[in-house]
Parts: C-alpha cells; sequence; structure tokens
C-alpha cells in the first residue's frame, strides 16, 4: 500500500455532480442531482471497492467516467485521468482501450453475436483474443458461442477477456458478482486482483464486501451519491471501530456476518435530500452544524471522512 | 436435430391439414347460408329463360342436393385433383386460379419486398434519431397510412397518376386493345406500378412503426451501452448490434403479415380492376360461385399459413437462442 501512495492517480474524480434533466408537471423541467460532491480517486495498481447500498450512485459514477451517461445527464466537477482533464473527447478515445468497463452480466452482450467477434470488438485482432482466451482458460469452442450458451463462469472470464484485450489501464467492474457461486464470485474477484497486481488501477463497484475486503486495498463508501468515506481496507476489519463515518460503521453492523443490524431511516432519494449533512437524519451524533452545512472531504488517520464530529 | 425436424414437420403439416379442412367446412357454410342465388346471379338481369331452363340447370349443377351432398362431391373430386368449374369464368377453377395467381403474386410480391424494404429502412432511421424532426414526420406518416383504406388511397392514386399526370394506365395488368403475344413486359412492369405501390404503401406503417419501437428499446438495451464503453461509435454500434437485434422480429412481422397482404390485394385490385385472386375473389362471391370460392379460401389459407409458417422456420434458424437443438450437439 506504501508503494501505491507514491504513483500519482490514474484517475481522480473531484466534486463530481451528475444531475439528470427531468419533466414534471406538463414541459416543466427540472434537474435531478443524483450524484454530488463526489470525490475519490485511484491509483495503478491499486483495487479500490467502492461499496454502498443501491442508489447510492455507484454506476453513475463508472457512466460518468466512461462518457456513456444518458442524454438527459449532464456532469460538473474535475475528472482527470492521469492528470489530463477527463474531456468528452478523451473519454471518446480511450474507452475500451485504456479504461474498460467489465459488466455485471452477460446481457451486457449481444445475444445474436458470437463470442470471438464481441471479445475482439472494434479495434483488437484475433491473435490477441486466442492469447486471452489462452490465459483465461475459454476454450476454443467458446469463440463459436452465443452469450447465451455460457456457463456462469465462462460469462465471467469472458467480460473480464473484453477489458483485459484492450490493455486497460483502468478498469471499472461494475458488480460484477452477484448470483455467482461463493467459489466463482472468489476466482472473478482474483482475477482483478491480479490485474491490478500487473499495474492496472481497477474500481470494483460490489455489493459483496467481504469478498472485496479480501481483495481491495481501499474501501470507499458511498451515501445518497456522494462519497463519505474513503479507508484503507485494514479499517473495516473487526468492530469496525476504526472507521471514521457513523454511516461506514452502521453499514458494517448491518451485515449478515456482524451484527445484522440496520440503522432506522432510509437512505433519502434524490429531489428529496435534506440540507446539510445528507446522513444527518440518520445520525446520532447530529448536532445543528450537520443540518446547515454539507461538510467538506478531509484527511484523517491515512484515510478521507466526510464528517466533522468524525476522529 | 433430424429427428426434431422430422417432429416439427409432421406437426406443422398435420396443422396445415386441420386448418386447411376447417377453412373448406366454414366457407363453405358460409357461401351455402348466404342469400346470392347463383342461379339468379348467373342469369343475371336477363330473364328471358324459362322454368325448365332454370330447373336444368339447378340440376346440372347439382343445387338440388342437399348441402352435405353437395360438400362431399366436391370434397370428394377435390381429393382427386378436381376442383371443378367456376360458373363465372365457365372454365376449370384451376386454370383460373392458376392465371390469376401469377398476377397477383407479382402484385404481393412487388408490394412485399417494396413495403419491408422501405419500412425497414424508414424504422431503423426513426428508431437511431428518435424524437427528430424525420422521426415525427414519419410517425405522423405512417399513422395517417395505417388508418387511411387501402381503397382509397388506391383511388387517390390513380386520380393523381393516372388521370391528372397520366404516368400510369388506369388500371388492368396488360394495356386494352394489345394481342397477348404484343404484350411487353414492359407494358407489365408499368401496369404493375400503381397496384402495387398501393398495396405496399399500407404495409409500411406496419414494419415501421414496429421497426422503430425495437430499435429504440435496443439502443436503451445493455449490450449497446456496453458496446458504447468499448468505444464503438453510435452508428458503429448500430450496424453491428443494432442491425441484426431489429432484423429479426422485422423479417418476422414481414412474413406474418401475408394475411394482410392478401387482403389488402383484394381491394387494391377491385381499385385498378387488375385480373388477380382478389379480382377473382370478389366475382366469386358477388355471383355465388362455390367451386371457384371455396378452392380461392383453399388457396388464400395455404398462403396465409406459408408465410407464417416461413416466419416461424426463420425464427429458429435466424435466432441462436432458439436454435438450440444445434447447441448440443457442438456445445
Amino acid at each position: 500500500m506504501e508503494l501505491n501512495n507514491e504513483h500519482a492517480p490514474v484517475l481522480s474524480v473531484k466534486n463530481l455532480s451528475v444531475k439528470f434533466k427531468m419533466y414534471t408537471t406538463g414541459a416543466k423541467q427540472r434537474d435531478l442531482e443524483v450524484i454530488s460532491n463526489l470525490s475519490v480517486d485511484i491509483r495503478a495498481g491499486e483495487v479500490l471497492a467502492v461499496v454502498g447500498s443501491s442508489g447510492s450512485g455507484k454506476s453513475l459514477l463508472a457512466h460518468s467516467v466512461l462518457g456513456i451517461l444518458p442524454r438527459n445527464a449532464s456532469i460538473s466537477g474535475d475528472l482527470q485521468y492521469n492528470g489530463e482533464p477527463l474531456t468528452p473527447q478523451l473519454q471518446a478515445k480511450l474507452r475500451g482501450h485504456e479504461i474498460a468497463l467489465v459488466p455485471q452480466s452477460v446481457s451486457f452482450l449481444d445475444p445474436l453475436m458470437r463470442i470471438d467477434s464481441q471479445v475482439i470488438g472494434t479495434t483488437a485482432t484475433r491473435e490477441k483474443q486466442r492469447k486471452i482466451f489462452e490465459r483465461y482458460q475459454l476454450s476454443k469452442a467458446v469463440e463459436r458461442m452465443y452469450p447465451h450458451q455460457l456457463s456462469g463462469g465462462m460469462a465471467r472470464r469472458v467480460l473480464v477477456a473484453t477489458a483485459v484485450i484492450g490493455e486497460a489501464k483502468l478498469i471499472i467492474a461494475d458488480e460484477p458478482t452477484p448470483g455467482l457461486s461463493p467459489d466463482l464470485a472468489r476466482e472473478t474477484l482474483q482475477n482483478f486482483r491480479e490485474l491490478a497486481d500487473q499495474g492496472a488501477a481497477v474500481m470494483l463497484i460490489t455489493h459483496d464486501i467481504d469478498l472485496a475486503f479480501q481483495i481491495a486495498d481501499r474501501i470507499a463508501v458511498f451515501y445518497a451519491g456522494t462519497t463519505v468515506e474513503v479507508a484503507n481496507v485494514a479499517d473495516f476489519q473487526g468492530d469496525g471501530s476504526q472507521l471514521r463515518h457513523p454511516y461506514s460503521r452502521a453499514f458494517l453492523a448491518a451485515l449478515p456476518q456482524n451484527e445484522f443490524r440496520a440503522i432506522s431511516g432510509f437512505q433519502p432519494y434524490a429531489g428529496a435530500l435534506p440540507e446539510g449533512c445528507l446522513f444527518h437524519p440518520r445520525c446520532k451524533y447530529c448536532t445543528q452544524e450537520c443540518k446547515e452545512r454539507t461538510p467538506p472531504m478531509r484527511e484523517l488517520r491515512g484515510g478521507e471522512v466526510r464528517c466533522i464530529h468524525a476522529t | 436435430m433430424y429427428k426434431r425436424v422430422i417432429r416439427y414437420a409432421g406437426r406443422q403439416s398435420l396443422r396445415s391439414l386441420s386448418l386447411l379442412l376447417a377453412v373448406c367446412v366454414v366457407s363453405f357454410m358460409l357461401i351455402v347460408s348466404s342469400p346470392i342465388d347463383p342461379v339468379e346471379a348467373y342469369l343475371g338481369p336477363d330473364k328471358n329463360v324459362s322454368e325448365a331452363q332454370r330447373q336444368s340447370i339447378v340440376e346440372h349443377w347439382g343445387l338440388d342436393k342437399t348441402p352435405v351432398e353437395r360438400f362431399c362431391i366436391w370434397f370428394d373430386n377435390l381429393l382427386h385433383g378436381d376442383l371443378g368449374e367456376s360458373i363465372t369464368y365457365r372454365q376449370p377453377v384451376a386454370r383460373v386460379i392458376g392465371e390469376r395467381f401469377v398476377a397477383s403474386l407479382w402484385l404481393m410480391m412487388t408490394a412485399w419486398v417494396f413495403s419491408g424494404v422501405l419500412g425497414f429502412l424508414l424504422g431503423v432511421l426513426a428508431g437511431v434519431y428518435e424524437d427528430s424532426w424525420f422521426d415525427k414526420i414519419l410517425k405522423a406518416f405512417c399513422l395517417i397510412l395505417a388508418s387511411a383504406p387501402a381503397f382509397w388511397i388506391g383511388i387517390l392514386l390513380l386520380s393523381v397518376f393516372a388521370v391528372q399526370l397520366q404516368w400510369f394506365p388506369l388500371g388492368m395488368s396488360v394495356p386494352l386493345g394489345k394481342l397477348a403475344a404484343e404484350v411487353t413486359f414492359g407494358d407489365r412492369i408499368k401496369h404493375l406500378i400503381l397496384p402495387a405501390f398501393t398495396l405496399g404503401i399500407t404495409g409500411i406503417s406496419n414494419i415501421a412503426m414496429h421497426t422503430r419501437e425495437k430499435m429504440i428499446a435496443i439502443r436503451q438495451s445493455e449490450y449497446m451501452l456496453f458496446a458504447k464503453a468499448r468505444g464503438e461509435t453510435g452508428w458503429q454500434a448500430v450496424w453491428r448490434h443494432g442491425l441484426r437485434n431489429v432484423a429479426l422480429p422485422a423479417i418476422t412481422i414481414q412474413f406474418a403479415s401475408f394475411s394482410e397482404l392478401f387482403g389488402g390485394s383484394l381491394l387494391a385490385e377491385q381499385v385498378f380492376s387488375y385480373p388477380g385472386l382478389g379480382n377473382a375473389t370478389v366475382s366469386a362471391a358477388t355471383k355465388g360461385d362455390v367451386p371457384l370460392l371455396l378452392a380461392l379460401a383453399v388457396c388464400s389459407a395455404a398462403f396465409v399459413f406459408t408465410g407464417n409458417m416461413i416466419a416461424n422456420l426463420l425464427y429458429g434458424v435466424l435466432d441462436p437462442r432458439i436454435r438450440e437443438g444445434e447447441v448440443s450437439n457442438h456445445g
């Protein structure tokens, strides 16, 4: 981990905000802010796990980085790739090459196209595809298959192969493990660990926290479209007393293998976000200041936290 | 694999035979209970016929027998390959249908290809450029076409292109007053264009709107999102993934539209006095020409059934998800 910190971040996201243009009654338009003040960065050689409940903006972050948000979305904030501003032009150039998405399931593959053409895509070559199939123990028969014919394990390896074939430097894996057996999930995450060890930066968006604990270097916790804490994976061990943000602790306590106890309330919806700290309505440490001011992200004990009370 | 094919073919032939039998029985019942007296229709307004002559016609046609008897005789002849004689045309039914089927087939296939190709292309464009001015115009155009009856469009085209502009002939499939040997291929094409256009244009909205909907759904699909994430640009992704996925439902719709095609040709042929099956059906029905009408009903049922069966078969051939039989052999 010390080694990772020496590198400049491959991807740096500062104060990202994503808004969707929505039509309300009649022809009235309204901007719905689904991601606000999101800041996170990721370095070469590390696996950053992004966790948080559904609707916390994890996938939208991935789509923002790739520049594949729907047309009615607008983004603001500072996105940098290797120190360069990540403009739409740069995104278009990097998509599928240096920045790759590993999707959740085979439903992201064209159901009517054979696997080899899909893995090769529009830029790679047959030789490269053969080499990568060998590396991931995908037989030659898989080349001629269609997505629905893949077994769960083959599907995972094919999806990883689509990222590897472009020699991606930044790999964003969006929920790669749901529905997999524990063994298969572990194998899949191990693949990402290997890719990071070979120098890629891996952003792992996941629900599988305990698996993420095993392979990630750092973990970013999302809540209601913003980052509340970024911490080294070691801080998530044990009872979570090393964690800085009350939501991170509650999140950890809610896991079945821990106390399996949820805190009251629910994550606010976009468009109905509270003033000040987004977590304050559910927080037992909440003070007047929390209700008035959005706390900034600040460094604390080798991690980052968005809470004025954290120590 | 072969077992499956044989079983499938067997099941399909059984289905088609039972369908055709049902069509025969039902159409026969309808004709028999229709108020049209075939003798009356045959003689026309000329009543200068004695009761005895009238009686001999009835006997000659077997109209004095019970309906069940008549049907059995007709069916028995059918099994021996004899479709009977048309009252209206005073020719064997098989020959009447044979001649007209060729003319109709040309008309229907021209219209079918025209509406299929144009409708598909327009649908793809509208789907890709959803909500653009092109899409809006096409949508309005298709709605108007879908709600306008084919015969009305036919009359409209006739009055513009045949009467006012005089680009095309008023009707028939060959020029009037020309010997059959002198009729050129160009003559036939010239006579075909307006009716085919009429028939085709009414089919466009169906395929164009379906293709548009499907294209929009595809553009919002996860695999298109992933294609974009892998660096494919808009048209590149449409070309690589959009077309093949949208072609399947389009082909199915187009083959399943044989029934509308046949029904539409009835109207189009009537407007343009085009001597095809549709035209023959109308005269057979209004004259109580039982043998011809029954044969036409069977023919059209077979035609529509074939279209639907081709659609089913093509789906199996083109869609790997349905072509599972092959899977178990290779995988």
